[in-house]
């Protein structure tokens, strides 16, 4: 089957400029924890579009617009007041209202039920399917009648977007030191709401709540798991919208299934990817790091151990450790035993049937681990009146993270003696 | 205006056996998601609710996928399997990731629903087509509700109520000072899933009986309306189950006392979002007359503060 035969492309566009505007100005509500906004607007505009209908009586799409903006925006006013009032948190405070609003809003369909084609479905799922039929012409191009809308939307949060960065920047990370520097907080979170309110409504009608709120929040999410700065968040948020958006269409061709919705999926799916493969932040990297500390010090651990087993025995003797001992050494878990498979593969340690010995260039690297641990005792001793038998576990744990430059300037402060237990500080 | 006065005095007298299978249903359910609504509110989860009674529609769809029918316990199953599925991987990301919970929460709102819309666009396209509207499970209809229902609902409610009566103590110590709890050496993640489990149930029970979106507002209005009288977490608890419980008999007797809308479709008017109006009302009377909190009473205090010595 020609997947491409299949593909309709102005559905495909206009589904990729709505998950571009939808992402953009998403980043903002994730950085400013207000990523519940799109949900709740998107259930709130309906009392909105119910009431837009009453008093105007007709459907135009400008009466349904000013309704459903005066809606969102009163969402977000009258849940920052409940909020203060309650003394809520901003989830359930957003959660009185918009469930409320709703309520209101299936009154009021009830109410004109016989004169208003308001499909719940429709609402729900949108009409990706069947955007590109409902045609105007635009210069004398048949063009579907929600590309203007999206197309403008796209330009309008683009020029918000590059004209209020600095602000929004400010006053997403810091609100007080953006009024100290005569930054409205109150008045940019305000345009913002607005914008989130506009890209909300102006979507919804051709994708569906579900999609638009799937859109605000999870490519946002996403770029916050691949980057710190905000420039690029906002960028790579956009970017992954357009990929959910394209993922999402072949999919649904290919499946032959609701277009709207598997977008959203698709949305989904790339944020749990990045969780789990980020390579910072995912969830896989962090493990791989984590194993990787422990294994150093496991390492570290065995060739202590076999460095001060040296120091005991008389010069002309080799130190060795049978390998069970090196791996209960080391923990006895199974990273003490990778641990001494790696010192083996590194020739940091010779294995002479089961006898580890240290290698010249194991020694080197034990001295340094002993040095750290010794200099840490020393310290410790000469600056903290603590007893003899509690120096040695915090430097056991920190002798791992001493940089050399750390261990001159702790050598150049103890001096040569001995360390509290008399034992030498090697150089 | 007979008409209405006749049918209060048959809603009071309970004698019709569907209204009274309705007010019991929305009773039950009024009372358990009050409570349980606290404590979700109290841990800053209030809209976990919203994410699991979405991700209860793929669950609906799965279940369906299994078993080729459209069995209540098989779907209600379902519902719940993806229900705390949904929740779960909120919590995980919370826990792993640097993702906050509302971002967690609105990804899986749409992402699941998004799911559910895909899977009941491939079962609505078999060619059998027996499963059309199976969406309609999730959105509500608390007039048809039958007795099996209603045992259903009150079960949950009973199980819901009796596990927060049982670790009282413990949900507190969790919600105010969760180092504490586990400085008791109690288990803290498993008494955190614990009141996870108990959104999960409560949502799915209302799901078939007052949908989606007024579920949610079950959960969230009566805890706050509450939350207007008191500081503590007794009577925070007691009063938010009553809210809800007067929401859902006053709803439950506005929808069938009302003269039905001109040129209305259906006789009545829908009885969840009359219960989430009602309950919405008792929050805003709260906020506006409590002594301590309420504008009112703050609008005085400053007044008092402002007046010049006499």
């Amino acid at each position: 089957m020609n997947l491409l035969s299949f593909i309709d492309w102005w559905t495909l566009c206009i589904a990729a400029l709505c998950a571009a505007s939808c992402g953009m100005i998403g980043a903002f509500l994730v950085i400013r924890r207000l990523s519940l906004l799109g949900d709740a607007i998107s259930h709130s505009v309906l009392p909105g579009l119910g009431a837009a209908f009453i008093l105007a009586g007709t459907r135009s799409p400008a009466a349904m617009l000013a309704g459903a903006l005066a809606a969102g925006v009163l969402t977000a006013a009258l849940a920052a007041g409940v909020r203060r009032i309650g003394r809520l948190p901003h989830d359930a405070a957003l959660g009185v209202v918009f469930t409320t609003f709703f309520a209101v809003g299936v009154l009021m369909v009830t109410w004109v039920a016989k004169s208003i084609d308001l499909d719940p479905s429709c609402v729900l799922y949108g009409l990706l399917e069947l955007v590109s039929l409902d045609r105007v012409d635009l210069l004398g191009v048949s063009v579907p009648r929600a590309l203007p809308w999206q197309v403008g939307l796209f330009a309008g949060n683009l020029l918000l977007i590059a004209l209020l960065f600095k602000e929004l920047r400010i006053t997403s990370f810091d609100p007080h030191l953006a009024t100290a520097l005569g930054i409205h907080a109150g008045a940019v979170q305000a345009v913002l709401l607005t914008a989130v309110t506009a890209t909300t409504v102006v979507s919804f009608e051709a994708v569906g709540s579900i999609l638009v709120v799937a859109l605000l929040v999870a490519p946002g999410a996403t770029a916050q798991l691949l980057t710190d700065r905000l420039g690029r968040m906002v960028a790579l948020s956009a970017v992954l919208g357009v990929c959910a958006a394209v993922l999402g269409y072949l999919g649904a061709v290919a499946m032959n299934t609701n277009i709207a919705g598997m977008i959203a999926v698709a949305a989904g799916a790339q944020f749990l990817f990045a969780a789990v493969f980020a390579p910072r932040y995912g969830v896989a990297a962090r493990a791989i790091r984590h194993a990787g500390l422990s294994l150093r010090i496991a390492r570290e651990d065995v060739l202590g151990v076999l460095y001060r087993l040296g120091e005991r025995e008389a010069e002309s003797t080799q130190p060795t450790l049978q390998h069970a001992q090196a791996v209960r050494a080391a923990g006895a878990t199974i990273v003490a035993r990778l641990a001494c498979a790696q010192l083996r593969r590194r020739g940091l340690v010779e294995a002479r049937g089961d006898e580890l010995t240290l290698t010249p260039l194991g020694f080197e690297e034990a001295r340094r681990i002993v040095r750290a641990h010794r200099l840490w005792e020393s310290y410790l001793s000469q600056n903290l009146p603590l007893p003899l038998d509690h120096l040695h576990d915090p430097s056991e744990r920190f002798e791992h993270f001493m940089s050399r430059e750390l261990q001159e300037r702790v050598a150049a402060e103890v001096g040569t003696r001995p360390d509290p237990h008399g034992k030498q500080i090697p150089d | 205006m007979n008409t209405f006065l006749s049918d209060l005095a048959r809603f009071v007298s309970l004698q019709d056996a569907n209204t009274r299978t309705v007010v019991l249903g929305a009773c039950a359910l009024g009372v358990a998601c009050g409570v349980v609504g606290c404590l979700a509110t109290l841990r800053r989860r209030a809209l976990l609710g919203d994410a699991v009674a979405h991700a209860a529609l793929p669950g609906v769809c799965a279940a369906f996928f299994v078993v080729q029918s459209r069995s209540f316990a098989a779907l209600m199953l379902g519902a719940l399997v993806f229900g705390a599925l949904a929740a779960g991987l909120v919590a995980l990301v919370r826990a792993w990731t640097r993702v906050r919970e509302d971002a967690a929460i609105g990804i899986a709102i749409g992402s699941f629903f998004g799911l559910g819309v895909v899977w009941s666009g491939m079962i609505s396209r078999r060619p059998e087509g027996a499963a059309a509207g199976l969406d309609g499970f999730i959105f509500g209809k608390a007039a048809s509700m039958t007795s099996a229902d209603v045992f259903a609902i009150g079960a949950v409610a009973a199980a819901c109520l009796a596990v927060v009566a049982l670790f009282y103590k413990e949900f507190k110590a969790l919600t105010f000072d969760e180092e504490f709890a586990a400085a008791q050496g109690w288990p803290t993640v498993a008494l955190d899933l614990l009141v996870m489990a108990l959104v999960c149930a409560c949502t799915v029970a209302g799901l078939p009986a007052v949908g989606v979106v007024m579920v949610v507002a079950l959960l969230v209005i009566p805890p706050a309306a509450a939350r207007c009288w008191t500081d503590r977490l007794g009577v925070l608890l007691l009063l938010a189950g009553g809210i809800g419980l007067f929401a859902a008999v006053v709803g439950v007797g506005l929808s069938a006392t009302l003269p039905a809308p001109r040129g209305a479709l259906t006789r009545g008017w829908p009885t969840g979002p009359l219960i989430v109006l009602v309950a919405a009302a008792v929050f805003v009377v709260g906020a506006l007359l409590s002594p301590r909190r309420g504008v009112l009473a703050q609008a005085r205090r400053r007044r008092v503060v402002e007046a010049p010595p006499p």
